[in-house]
């Protein structure tokens, strides 16, 4: 496809720190090319704000590949922008024509709080991987991989859940603001495995009480979060964790 | 860690909200069949007839109670989610490009659901048994509930909110029928898709035969 170069119009969310009200700033940014990632073209932004002499936008990264997640933008209406199973590391520019207004917000919800600017806080999500995403092994010698037989569609689907990078986005594209996804992923990986069967009953229990607790939104099957997932998780995910949920309350003897 | 009871996860209510929709689902069925007789055009001996037995069968009157039940939890749950889930994000986005992730009818399920709550209060209003017609067959007294709903649709006032209605009920449902085999745990590569064809087929058909006795009866197709 052909290189070319556009100016833009930004519509960036501004917050100094938390209990800022914030608002939106506009910038004009120019000769942006098609092939820079979304994050670069914020760093082209961010340069210039620099030799102004003012406060450039704050935004999480670190990988820039698509796998640690830290990447939250919400973009012209959607989580992670336009493309398909795209972070916004991996969102090009090619994505926008010249002239586009392009409006840049942070994840909303109440259990996200934005930090600064575009950053949000997700420690919600580490406290529900804390309250059961484990499981526990001996010490000692390292065992071989394949010592214990796997069902090739069941390995399967664990990786698939796996592949959740925990960027939140889901739970940004949710009209109920609902941490589903996620947990069940998280939930599902352990699950469909042999080695997450000691802790599989108090495992779900704990982290849906820990997710509710966390004040996410409850569920209504919209399918948002599944269709702007980047990792593409599946609803399947949440239909196996109310499974295993039901079955895992229902037995408990507490 | 302490453990949630059941009813009070989020996850626990969603399967209630499901148990009920599918206990409702069931009962409409269970109405359209009643309703079709009127089709028969046979002056409403059928109709009345099962409208006897539904009034007076003893096990349909203790059915009876737990549809309300059935009503008032789904309903009261739904909105209590709804009212909560409303709280969950304080401030709004500026943009949202919704209908690239989601259908309309699935986030719009409180509203669709309100609208037939409306209706619902209409209807049993207005069909409710103190105010059924009696009529005497072989001196024994009968409710001419026939009568009744003939008269009602012939309204046109009445045709335009019961049809308005039954969109909206499609449109629930159109959601509402996978949405609660995919809460009950049922998601599977072979039964989801037979489930969702399912759920397309009754959507379009039930409330699409509810609308076709009320325009045949405005139209005087049945006497
Ligand atoms: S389920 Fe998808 S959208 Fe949600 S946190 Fe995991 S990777 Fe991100
Ligand atoms: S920066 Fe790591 S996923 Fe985008």
């Amino acid at each position: 496809m052909e290189h070319y170069s556009m100016n833009l119009n930004l519509r960036i969310w501004r917050q100094k720190n938390k209990n800022d009200k914030g608002g939106f700033a506009d910038y004009k940014v120019e000769g942006i090319s098609s092939e820079m990632s979304f994050l670069e073209m914020i760093d082209v932004l961010n340069e210039r704000l620099i030799l102004e002499n003012t406060e450039p936008v704050a935004f999480d990264h670190d990988c820039r590949e698509g796998i640690c997640g830290s990447c939250s933008m919400y973009i012209n209406g959607r989580p992670h922008g336009p493309w398909h199973e795209t972070t916004t590391c991996q969102l090009h520019m090619r994505a926008f024509k010249d002239g586009d207004t392009i409006v840049v917000e942070p994840w909303r919800a109440k259990s996200f709080p934005v930090v600064k600017d575009l950053v949000v806080d997700r420690a919600a999500f580490d406290r529900i991987i804390q309250s059961g995403g484990y499981i526990s092994v001996n010490t000692g010698n390292a065992v071989d991989a394949n010592c214990i037989p796997i069902e090739k569609d069941k390995a399967d689907k664990a990786f698939a859940a796996a592949a959740c990078i925990g960027c939140g986005a889901c739970v940004a594209a949710c009209p109920n603001t609902s941490a589903m996804l996620f947990v069940s992923a998280k939930v599902s990986q352990l699950a469909l495995l042999p080695q997450g069967g000691p802790e599989r009953k108090t495992r779900v229990r704990n982290m849906v009480a820990q997710m509710d607790k966390e004040g996410f939104g409850s569920c209504t099957n919209i399918g948002a979060c599944e269709a702007e997932c980047p990792k593409g998780i599946s609803l399947e995910n949440i239909a196996r964790m109310n499974r295993e949920f039901t079955i895992a309350s229902l037995l408990s003897e507490d | 860690m302490s453990k949630e009871s059941f009813f009070s996860s989020s996850i626990g209510r969603k399967i209630a909200v499901s148990l009920t929709g599918i206990f409702l689902i069931t009962f409409l069925l269970v109405h359209v069949g009643l309703n079709a007789t009127i089709l028969l055009n046979d002056g409403g001996e059928t109709f009345n007839a099962g409208a006897h037995f539904m009034a007076y069968n003893w096990l349909i009157r203790v059915m009876e109670v737990g549809l309300f039940a059935g009503f008032i939890l789904h309903i009261v749950l739904t909105l209590m989610l709804y009212f909560q889930n409303r709280t969950k994000r304080p401030v709004a986005y500026a943009k949202v490009d919704a209908k690239e992730n989601s259908r309309w009818y699935s986030r719009s399920m409180a509203l669709l659901g309100s609208l037939l709550l409306i209706f619902l209060v209409i209807h049993i209003n207005q069909f409710w048994s103190d105010k059924l017609v009696h009529v005497y067959i072989n001196g024994e007294q009968q409710i001419d509930a026939y009568t009744m709903v003939i008269e009602a649709l012939r309204n046109p006032i009445n045709l335009v909110i019961y049809i308005g209605a039954f969109i909206a009920l499609s449109y629930h449902l159109l959601h509402g029928f996978p949405s609660a085999f995919q809460t009950l745990g049922w998601n599977h590569k072979k039964y989801t898709p037979i489930i969702k064809k399912l759920g397309v087929i009754y959507s379009v058909f039930v409330p699409g035969l509810f609308c076709i006795i009320a325009l045949a009866i405005y139209f005087e197709f049945v006497q």
